[in-house]
């Protein structure tokens, strides 16, 4: 056991004192909380382009300065314009695009046309059909003879926001936005299959610069060929542990720095009597409330992250990682072992990126639909599910499913680990021509 | 009294048998040879000793007990095909091969410290192994497999890939090693070296021992009472004398003095030889040729060959 340790910590300290290494730790998390950050960053700047659309009705004058502007959007209402003579120079006019009103609108939903050269961005679109929406609905009440509509109109005006919360099997209640249990599942999928990757080729190219570099045999004349595979897998292990645990620290100090950063003084805006601003039809209280809205969405962002189950998540990607890391390492190991230089390879990789592959595309469909039997299976399959699972549990995974998965990735990490030894001490020592899979099979039966 | 002794050792590859049952004894203090042509199984039998591989039957005995997994602490092996890390510097590898071999960090500074005085490479500590030339290297080896002073010490082609220069002062180390009591096994192709070194060779080919034993014994028996007689006179008067009693093989004069080399009859004595010889000339040189391992390695393998065929 001593020497194994002895073996952990060169494989340990001669890969953290690499130049790549410090690089990529410090790196990643600057990834990561763009991920996060970048959204909310969009969010609260606003497209300051000022763009005019032109409004134009075959007609009728039903939405003349019914369809409001906003700060950067403009509405101008172009009388006895026909659609054929603007179609062609709406650009040069300095239009971003026509919008086209028929007369049958109120029957016929899609008797609306916004032409423009660019797509235009969903909350132009929004804006839009939202404002014709209200005034089609204002035009039929008004056939009902209310007294005081506009009154009662602005009364029932109401914006309406869903909070979704999910409640756990003991009846507690979180608030969670899919979104990001969509963006977590999304990360840590991904997250595991690319560590799996970079750090079971490593455990590979370990063994076959031990191999071509010819230092190996040196090596077990003192110490076991399996002790010498397990102290490298575990000393990459921990290599990956310790770039994991900076990766979170740095991640989590850029959140909150930026946290401060974007939401400053919400609660100053906050404070004031909500009802106040609505009831008065100022337009400085209405840009106050649209501006609130905002903030408050920003705020929700950080308050649902709060929410996200953090220790559950982190706890089991560090177990499916290792878990998944350990499962692949053995056989990186052993293909290592087969091979004499990196490019043959190629051949023996086959058998570890199908399953890694699979669980990948699998866990993509787990980000859209996390309950679905296949989901469920290839969660419990080893040699998929650190991937597959990972993906699920941000969205919650019931306690039994999450023990057979890791017992079952216990059990087989176990048996490729006892598979992939017999590969390797027979490889490691043996020079100049590549073996077939034939003769893999022929190592695996050898007695010592 | 041997250090170690390997009975009946049978290793079967998948495709060919590469030790049938062999047999080597190796007293202790002894430079025992390993000979034998290219593939003829001597790296497998390394390994097996150097437990790196099992032998599917045979009796391995260290010490006199059966050779376990600890008594690799007192063995050092320098392999045929041996390299280090490229990347890693050469203070800190040796440090790191050291302590797998058991020594503490310590112990382990304190004696390369020692040898890397002795072959005037303390330079080298905080060097990059790439940087190294493969001599160097070698050296670097050489020194982490006595580092930690085993009993029995086991160098696969120690020489190959070393200058005249380094390869007398490795032998002197080996033969210094000897004398503080380390009992040493190695494989060569060099015969030279093996006249040199070794007390004791085991000659295996094709799996099988063909010769072992003490070295003197062997080339005795491979003796073919030949002589050789270097004199002043005349060498038909010589050839008068004897002629009955030998053979001449050879006859050349080489500065005014006659050489010949002659065999006797199984009965001669020397004695009597040089009694008659006496009489026909000046005689400045009587040698026994003993042949040389070279000669007899080949001269083995060779009759081996032969006698499969027929």
């Amino acid at each position: 056991m001593n020497k194994v340790s002895i073996i952990i910590r060169r494989e340990y300290t001669t890969r953290v004192k690499k130049k790549s290494f410090i690089i990529m730790t410090l790196l990643a998390p600057l990834f990561m909380a763009a991920m996060f950050i970048i959204p909310v960053w969009v969010m609260t700047r606003k497209d300051t382009d000022e763009k005019t659309i032109a409004v134009i009705e075959d007609g009728t004058e039903m939405f003349k300065g019914k369809i409001p502007g906003t700060k950067y959007l403009k509405f101008e209402y172009l009388e006895n314009v026909n659609l054929q003579e603007i179609k062609g120079n709406f650009g040069e006019l300095g239009y971003y695009g026509i919008l086209h009103i028929s007369p049958k609108v109120t029957y016929l939903p899609s008797a609306i046309q916004l032409l423009s050269h660019k797509q235009p961005p969903l909350d132009i679109t929004g804006h839009i059909s939202n404002a014709i929406e209200k005034e089609i609905e204002r035009i039929k009440l008004l056939t009902y003879d209310i007294e005081d509509l506009d009154e009662i109109l602005k009364e029932i005006d109401t914006d309406v926001k869903i909070q979704t919360i999910k409640i756990s099997d003991t009846g507690e209640e979180k608030e969670t936005s899919t979104g990001i249990a969509m963006g977590l599942a999304y990360i840590s999928g991904i997250l595991i299959y690319m560590l799996t990757f970079i750090f079971g080729a490593q455990v590979m190219r370990g063994v076959i610069e031990e191999k071509t570099s010819r230092i190996v045999e040196i090596i077990i004349s003192s110490i076991k060929p399996f002790q010498l595979m397990m102290g490298k897998i575990i000393g990459i292990a921990l290599v990956g542990l310790t770039q994991f645990f900076f990766w979170i620290l740095i991640t989590f100090i850029i959140i909150s720095i930026a946290k401060s950063v974007l939401i400053p003084d919400i609660s100053a805006i906050t404070e004031q009597p909500l009802t106040e601003n609505i009831l008065s039809s100022s337009p400085v209280g209405q840009t106050q409330v649209s501006e609130i809205q905002e903030m408050t969405e920003i705020q929700e962002i950080f308050s649902t992250l709060g929410n996200i189950p953090w220790l559950t998540i982190i706890f089991s990607f560090i177990f499916y990682f290792l878990g998944g890391y350990l499962l692949y390492a053995s056989l990186f190991a052993s293909v290592g072992a087969a091979v004499d230089n990196e490019t043959d390879t190629q051949q023996f990789m086959m058998p570890i990126t199908i399953p890694l592959l699979i669980g990948l595309f699998v866990a993509m469909g787990a980000f859209q639909n996390p309950e679905s039997s296949i989901v469920f299976w290839f969660s419990l399959i080893p040699l998929t599910s650190p991937i597959v699972m990972m993906a699920r549990i941000p969205f919650g995974v019931p306690f039994w499913e999450l023990g057979l998965s890791m017992i079952l990735l216990i059990l087989t990490f176990i048996g490729t680990t006892w598979l992939a030894a017999k590969i390797y001490r027979t490889g490691i020592l043996l020079y100049g021509k590549k073996p077939s899979y034939k003769e893999i099979w022929k190592w695996l039966r050898y007695k010592n | 009294m041997e250090l170690f002794k390997a009975q009946h050792i049978v290793k079967q590859f998948a495709n060919h048998l590469a030790l049938d049952q062999i047999t080597v004894s190796v007293p202790e203090g002894s430079i025992y040879g390993l000979l034998g042509p290219n593939g003829a199984g001597k790296t497998t039998l390394i390994r097996i000793i150097n437990q790196i591989t099992a032998p599917d039957s045979g009796e391995l005995f260290f010490k006199g007990n059966k050779l376990k997994s600890d008594d690799i602490y007192d063995i050092g092996y320098l392999p045929e095909e041996r390299g280090l890390y490229r990347k890693m510097k050469v203070g800190e590898q040796s440090v790191y091969l050291a302590r797998l071999k058991g020594l503490s960090r310590q112990d382990a500074l304190k004696k390369l410290k020692v040898w890397f005085e002795k072959f005037e490479i303390e330079a080298w500590w905080d060097k990059k192994v790439e940087e190294l030339s493969k001599g160097m290297q070698q050296k670097v080896q050489f020194i982490i497999t006595v580092l930690h002073e085993p009993k029995l010490l086991i160098f696969d082609e120690p020489f190959t890939g070393f200058d005249p220069i380094n390869v007398k002062i490795l032998k002197k180390e080996i033969l210094k090693l000897k004398d503080q009591g380390a009992t040493i096994i190695f494989s060569t192709h060099d015969m030279g070296s093996v006249e040199e070194l070794c007390s004791h060779i085991t000659l295996i080919n094709k799996a099988r021992t063909l010769l072992e034993g003490n070295i003197d014994e062997i080339r005795k028996r491979y003796a073919s009472n030949e002589y050789e007689i270097g004199f002043e006179g005349e060498a038909n008067l010589l050839r008068a004398t004897l002629s009955s009693q030998y053979k001449i093989l050879e006859h050349k004069k080489v500065n005014g003095q006659s050489i010949v080399r002659i065999k006797f009859q199984d009965s001669f004595s020397t004695n009597d030889i040089l009694k008659s010889l006496l009489q026909s000339g000046k005689i400045v040189s009587f040698n026994e040729i003993v042949p040389g391992m070279n000669d007899i390695f080949i001269r083995v393998v060779q009759e081996e060959k032969t006698t499969k065929r027929t």
